[in-house]
């Protein structure tokens, strides 16, 4: 129970810097004050053609809002550390890569090709071995999806050395 | 109000919707939620009404849907059916899965039922009500929408505050609507014109929970043998009859509040169940009642919260949020005018609702067995197809290659959002309260000439803000009880 209990809060035993709660305040802060500053930068309405209020009022509002807001769990979680998190696997790291992955051939090889790449990519990492089940999600189901999209839809999908086989 | 209906087109697609909505419940991760962002842009090749009456029929049947993986793999298809795992599971694995679907099947059914006839009563009623509403309740109404995403779910109050404010802020991205100026736009152009809600809930759905799931990858489900579902016996009807009729309310209640939806409605279903109950030692353990309590409420919901989305066109649950830009995008204006001009339009969304509760009843109590099979599709298969869906889906509607990677960051960011405990449901309802929330907030200053404390003489306006208060007051102290701030 002891163990249990311990391992619910270890979170607690580390310095500030590395527990949970430290790390999500402080990407909340740096981000919110990042956008806070970027509002001053934001183009004004001259006092003659300003009705209500500025442009960059109400977003300024909400970011002070976000800020006040995170300062406050953060405060509480002192008082209640927040439970330890199981690091993450090794195929969330991949998935995330297949991301990466799919943004670089989609901007500079191909869309059909990026979502065909990411799909075996995913699925053999995932586990799946059998030829068929990654030919279907690699190949058959995405270019289903294609058709449809171009068919059914009319979608023009953006230039690519796959697609320009279709179109051209 | 059928009459709209008998169109075999209409027909096919509430059929095709009924279908589609039971197996996005079914499984787990996906929802009506997901399943209705995704399948939006299909349904720029329908009328409006088709396509809205698609929407509703998913958003019924999902709803339902989540309760057959509750009960056979004690895993919630939906978060809604959270509530039906407590005592669905227990039943099936005293061998009795039939009976435990048969109620849930029947109190769904019943709770939906209850739920169109409050929305048909009580949506024209808000509807005139929203005739006296002008700028300042408007927002004021607003407010009360945002701070009641603090009460959303089993989550922390403050996070759902964070998350919905996070929501205001994407809504904001782009050019000002009263001015023009550029705003967090960085020199990119297609930001100009913002961030597209399709993007953002295919990303913090589907996408966000394809990464959940890549963390999931050894977890095994135990599914309990499924050999028909029964009808409740009349034993069951005796103990159950009340709590269906209560929960019935209940749900129908919260899901008109907005913002809030199922999954509230489902736990509060379910705990005055437990409370009413002669036996409350049974829950946990296999309880009719629990299953009944949890099911009636959250289809009761569902019914509930459309009445502000029509009525007013304030999102009462993220699905509804979804349903909220079908309407836009096929250019129906939710409000009181919609009641006034189009009421053929809204007694066929009212007729579909009701005929996909008798749809997913049919094919829950025959089909439920073969639904269940769906849950063996395997992740590594399932999910890269979800995938290409995905991102054709938000690719269609703007065709731009941008939207496709908002999507994928907001995925990301959703994943790490729920890891650590912020809801992504207030992001969905901030964002699509934005606009309206910063729009009747600046109109209302112009009108006000720049005195704020004028707000406080309007009444509505004034009752909408102690209500919000109250909203706020309400979950902060329970969790205070709880020692759940956090």
């Amino acid at each position: 129970m002891n163990n249990v209990r311990d391992n619910k809060r270890a979170n607690k035993s580390l310095p500030f810097f590395f527990r949970t709660e430290f790390k999500v305040f402080f990407a909340i802060i740096l981000v919110s004050t990042i956008l806070l500053i970027s509002t001053f930068s934001f183009d004004t309405v001259p006092p003659i053609l300003n009705r209500g209020i500025q442009p960059a009022t109400f977003p300024k509002g909400l970011l002070v809002l976000i800020i006040a807001l995170t300062s406050i769990i953060y405060y509480l979680s002192f008082k209640k550390p927040w439970k330890k998190e199981k690091s993450l696997p090794r195929p969330f790291f991949l998935t995330i890569l297949s991301f990466i992955i799919f943004i670089i051939i989609s901007k500079t090889l191909d869309f059909f090709l990026a979502i065909s790449v990411l799909s075996i990519f995913v699925s053999y990492y995932w586990g799946e071995r059998r030829i068929f089940y990654l030919l279907l999600v690699s190949i058959i189901f995405p270019l289903v999806v294609f058709i449809f999209f171009e068919m059914i839809l009319g979608l023009r999908f953006p230039p690519g050395i796959i697609t320009n086989l279709y179109y051209y | 109000m059928m009459a709209p209906l008998f169109s075999s087109k209409l027909l096919l697609v509430l059929l095709f919707g009924t279908l589609f909505g039971l197996v996005l419940g079914v499984l787990p991760g996906l929802g009506p939620t997901t399943g209705g962002a995704l399948i939006l842009p299909f349904t720029m090749t329908l009328d409006p009404l088709s396509a809205i009456i698609l929407l509703t029929s998913i958003y019924c049947a999902g709803t339902y849907g989540g309760a057959i993986t509750a009960v056979l793999i004690n895993t919630p298809g939906t978060p809604a059916a959270a509530a039906t795992c407590l005592d669905g599971y227990p039943l099936a694995q005293k061998g009795e899965a039939g009976r435990a679907l048969g109620m849930a099947t029947v109190s769904s059914t019943v709770g939906g039922i209850f739920s169109v006839i409050v929305l048909v009563f009580f949506a024209p009623v808000l509807a005139n009500l929203a005739y006296e509403f002008g700028q300042p309740e408007y927002f004021a109404l607003a407010i009360f929408g945002l701070t009641m995403l603090a009460s959303i779910g089993d989550g922390s109050p403050i996070k759902n505050l964070i998350a919905g404010a996070f929501g205001i802020l994407i809504s904001t991205v782009g050019k000002d609507f009263m001015t023009s100026i550029d705003r967090f736009t960085y020199g990119i152009n297609e930001l100009s014109v913002g961030i597209g809600f399709i993007p953002v809930v295919v990303g913090l759905f589907a996408i966000s929970e394809m990464l959940t799931q890549s963390t999931l990858l050894d977890q095994v489900f135990k599914r309990v043998a499924l050999k028909a579902v029964k009808l409740p016996s009349k034993d069951d009807y005796k103990k159950t009859w009340k709590t269906i009729l209560r929960s019935s309310g209940i749900g129908s209640f919260i899901g008109v509040l907005p913002a809030e939806g199922g999954t509230v409605a489902s736990l509060i279903g379910y705990s005055e169940a437990k409370r009413f109950s002669k036996n409350p030692e049974e829950f946990g353990k296999g309880s009719v009642e629990g299953i009944a309590g949890a099911e009636a409420a959250n289809n009761a919901a569902t019914g509930g919260a459309m009445v502000p989305t029509l009525a007013l066109g304030i999102p009462g649950s993220a699905t509804t949020a979804v349903i909220l830009t079908g309407l836009i995008i096929h250019g129906v204006r939710p409000g009181p005018d919609l009641f006034k001009e189009q009421p053929e339009f809204l007694y066929g969304i009212f007729g579909a609702m009701l005929v996909a509760n008798v749809l997913f009843f049919i094919f829950g109590f025959f089909g439920a067995k073969i639904f269940a099979r769906i849950t063996l599709v395997p992740n590594k298969i399932l999910w890269p197809m979800i995938f290409a869906v995905s991102v054709c889906g938000t690719y269609s509607l703007s065709q731009s290659i941008i939207d496709v990677w908002i999507m994928l960051f907001f995925g990301v960011l959703g994943f790490f959002m729920r890891r650590y405990g912020f809801s992504v449901v207030p992001v969905i309802i901030g964002l699509i309260l934005g606009e309206l929330v910063e729009g009747t907030l600046r109109q209302s200053i112009v009108i006000f000439d720049g005195n704020w404390l004028m707000f406080l003489t309007r009444p509505i306006a004034l009752t909408f803000f102690i209500l919000s208060l109250i909203a706020l007051a309400f979950p902060l102290i329970r969790s205070k009880k709880n020692k759940k701030i956090i």
